[in-house]
């Protein structure tokens, strides 16, 4: 399939779209109409689901089927869709609040059921929707603006919390390292039960502005700077690793997916 | 002496949960009370405030978060909006029957769906029946008042309670209004400090949250029901020294142009202030019109309105919520019961609008008016219309 052909997963139409400019979600969806239109799975196979957030706004823009409930419960809501119509591609598109805030517990679940279901968490480390709030994911000691002498609280890593929770396929890459992130995406589409892949996302408007991480130029460095390649990363002894961050395939497996568990033995009814 | 301040309605309403001198503050974010939110956490980052406070990772966590503070006796705050009260909505009813006097700022916004951000009182509406204290405000200057009110009246230990003050979102978050702050002092002759009814204290056991059987739970019930019924007069009463202490009086059903009207406009919140335009204009013209305010939605002030339209022929009761499949909006449904037993009773025309942020206008109200009055107009045969909807 021709490059070009992306454009049939996007609303062309509806562009420019309503991010701030230097936002990473555009960048984000264009990676994952890249990966459909290679995967070659048609938009009418495909459903994206989205949360709430700067980063759900993602599902305003794309050609498929679409759905957007509330804040925080999209993965339910598809454990219900994916039960019904096992055939459907879908793609949940989800903040770092979304899904480690409120809708951590459907995370979880979702994972150790191993739904069949394409998990993209576009991490930028707050709520930007809301304004720049902190996020369970926001590095600690990190200036929002619910943490303006530094975020007191510890954060957590999705992609272990994925790894044990069951999940067949983790990994994160960032906004900067756009062919990797394609890849991942491209690669967690082909397989079956719960994929995540974690893209860390500049907000230039409150968590850069906040942290002074600088110009959008500055913070596409800093991803690449600060996010290196796992197996580098796992080399480094704990004082080196204060520095850094690990991108990369941290889980590929193949373990039976929900549908595969429940039907077990049973001969699926024709729908 | 009080000062004037221009300021944000949401900061101006942060800055008295400061004064207050609040323990604990549980929120999650939620458009539009993020404001009020961020403020505190802004005064307790600096040092201006000495509370705990801790954005966690939902509305039901952060009311759950308020109940554990409020039964080992800390003044707790919380505040949130639409899907974030929804979301609290279990929690909800386990404060009243605790009897919890936790305060929460409710910035409405309508439900989803579709997805809104914007202003109504679809929110609060269902939680009606939770057994919360429930006030309205129409302004800046109300809901920083309101703030030591509610602290007051909840804590009381004749009430004991969890207050919400409902504040029109976006409307009045977002804007900036002279406020009169008041001084600490004030401040603190009003609001005595907590001291709980009952807390959690290993020298004193209690069991808060006991199972109910059949035998017993019907008690309970009543013992709530009373409980709130009864707060009537505390209420009233803070809202008394409120005056002495600051010179603002307000009470739970106020009047507007009420002498010689023979129509009123029944309102709660900030479309008061939209529709007392309305009304001089239709005075100045000559029309009997008037308006009643509610501030008091729970307990509902049931003497205190009744004498309020005694001589009222029509009652235009704007509701800003819809009761689906009901006969009309919640706040008409409850207006209708409450005449049903008086001797010439007024009439009730019902308008739903303002769903959304739509925004209403004087002329709107002045043409529900005409129409309230003019025979064979659907509003008078019908329970209720849906005010400016496009056909
Ligand atoms: C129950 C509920 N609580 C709060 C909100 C308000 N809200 C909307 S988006 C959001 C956070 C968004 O953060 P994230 O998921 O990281 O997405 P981002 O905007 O950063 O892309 C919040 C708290 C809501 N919509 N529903
Ligand atoms: S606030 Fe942040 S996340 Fe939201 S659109 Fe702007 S830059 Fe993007
Ligand atoms: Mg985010």
């Amino acid at each position: 399939m021709p490059l070009a052909d992306y454009k049939q997963y996007v609303a062309m139409d509806r562009l420019p779209s309503i991010w701030c400019p230097g936002c990473g979600n555009g960048v984000a969806l264009k990676a994952l109409a890249l990966a459909l239109a290679e995967s070659e799975i048609p938009p009418d196979k495909t459903l994206l689901a989205n949360g709430i957030g700067c980063s759900g706004r993602v599902g305003d823009y794309v050609r498929c089927h679409r759905f957007h409930g509330t804040h925080g419960r999209t993965l339910a809501f598809v454990t219900g869709i994916k039960l019904v119509r096992p055939e459907i591609k879908a793609v949940c598109l989800l903040g770092d609040g979304d899904c480690s805030a409120i809708g951590m517990s459907h995370f979880i679940h979702s994972a150790r059921r191993n739904v069949d279901i394409v998990t993209i968490v576009i991490n930028n480390f707050n709520y930007g929707m809301t304004g720049g709030q902190f996020s369970p994911l926001s590095p600690y000691n990190m200036i929002t603006s619910t943490s303006r002498s530094g975020k007191a609280e510890p954060d957590i890593d999705m992609c272990k919390l994925a790894d044990v929770a069951g999940a067949n396929y983790v990994s994160r890459t960032t906004i900067y390292h756009v062919a990797e992130m394609k890849n991942y995406i491209k690669e967690s589409l082909g397989k079956k039960g719960f994929s995540l892949v974690e893209i860390v996302s500049p907000c230039p408007t409150y968590y850069a502005r906040y942290n002074k991480i600088g110009t959008i130029i500055q913070q596409l460095e800093w991803l690449k700077e600060k996010f290196i390649p796992i197996e580098r990363y796992n080399e480094m002894n704990n004082d080196e690793k204060e520095n850094f961050f690990w991108r990369g395939i941290l889980i590929n497996r193949d373990l039976p997916d929900l549908y595969q568990h429940m039907h077990k033995g049973v001969e699926v009814r024709k729908r | 002496m009080n000062k004037k301040v221009g300021i944000e309605v949401s900061l101006a309403a942060a800055d008295a949960v400061k004064m207050a001198n609040v323990d604990l503050i549980a929120a999650y974010p939620i458009t539009p009370q993020t404001h009020i939110v961020e403020h505190l956490s802004e005064l307790v980052a600096n040092g201006e405030l000495d509370a705990e406070f801790i954005p966690v990772e939902s509305e039901h966590s952060a009311l759950s978060v308020c109940i554990g503070s409020a039964a080992v006796g800390a003044r707790t705050f919380t505040c949130t909006s639409s899907q974030g009260l929804a979301l609290m909505n279990e929690i909800i009813f386990i404060a009243s029957s605790m009897r919890l006097p936790i305060v929460l700022i409710l910035a409405n916004r309508s439900l989803s769906g579709p997805l809104s951000i914007w202003n109504d009182h679809t929110d609060v509406m269902s939680i009606r029946d939770s057994g919360w204290v429930q006030v309205f405000v129409e302004n800046g200057q109300e809901v920083f008042d309101h703030v030591f009110f509610a602290f007051r009246v909840a804590e009381d230990p004749k009430v004991s309670l969890p207050v919400i003050v409902n504040l029109d979102g976006f409307i009045l978050t977002h804007v900036i209004e002279p406020i009169e702050y008041w001084d600490q002092e004030s401040v603190n002759k009003y609001l005595p400090d907590f001291k709980p009814v009952s807390t959690l204290n290993p020298d004193a056991p209690v069991t808060m949250g006991a199972f109910g059987m059949p035998g017993i739970y019907t008690e309970a019930k009543k013992a709530q029901d009373e409980a709130l019924i009864n707060s009537k007069p505390e209420i009233i009463k803070a809202w008394k020294e409120m005056g002495e202490v600051i010179g603002r009086r307000y009470s739970p059903v106020e009047t507007n142009n009420i002498e010689g009207a023979e129509t009123v406009f029944l309102t709660m919140g900030s479309v008061g202030e939209t529709v007392s335009i309305a009304v001089e204009r239709l005075r100045a013209q000559g029309e009997p019109v008037g308006q009643v305010k509610l501030r008091l939605w729970r307990p509902f002030p049931v003497e205190e309105f009744r004498e309020a339209v005694r001589n009222v022929k029509r009652i235009i009761v704007i509701d800003r919520a819809v009761s689906f499949g009901g006969q009309g909006g919640p706040v008409a449904a409850e207006i209708r019961s409450v005449l049903y037993d008086e001797e010439n009773r007024p009439s009730v025309t019902n308008f739903i609008c303002g769903l959304a942020g739509r925004d209403v206008t004087p002329d709107n109200y002045i043409d529900m008016y005409e129409k309230s009055l003019k025979d064979g107009d659907k509003s008078k045969e019908e329970d209720y219309v849906i005010y400016g909807v496009r056909e």
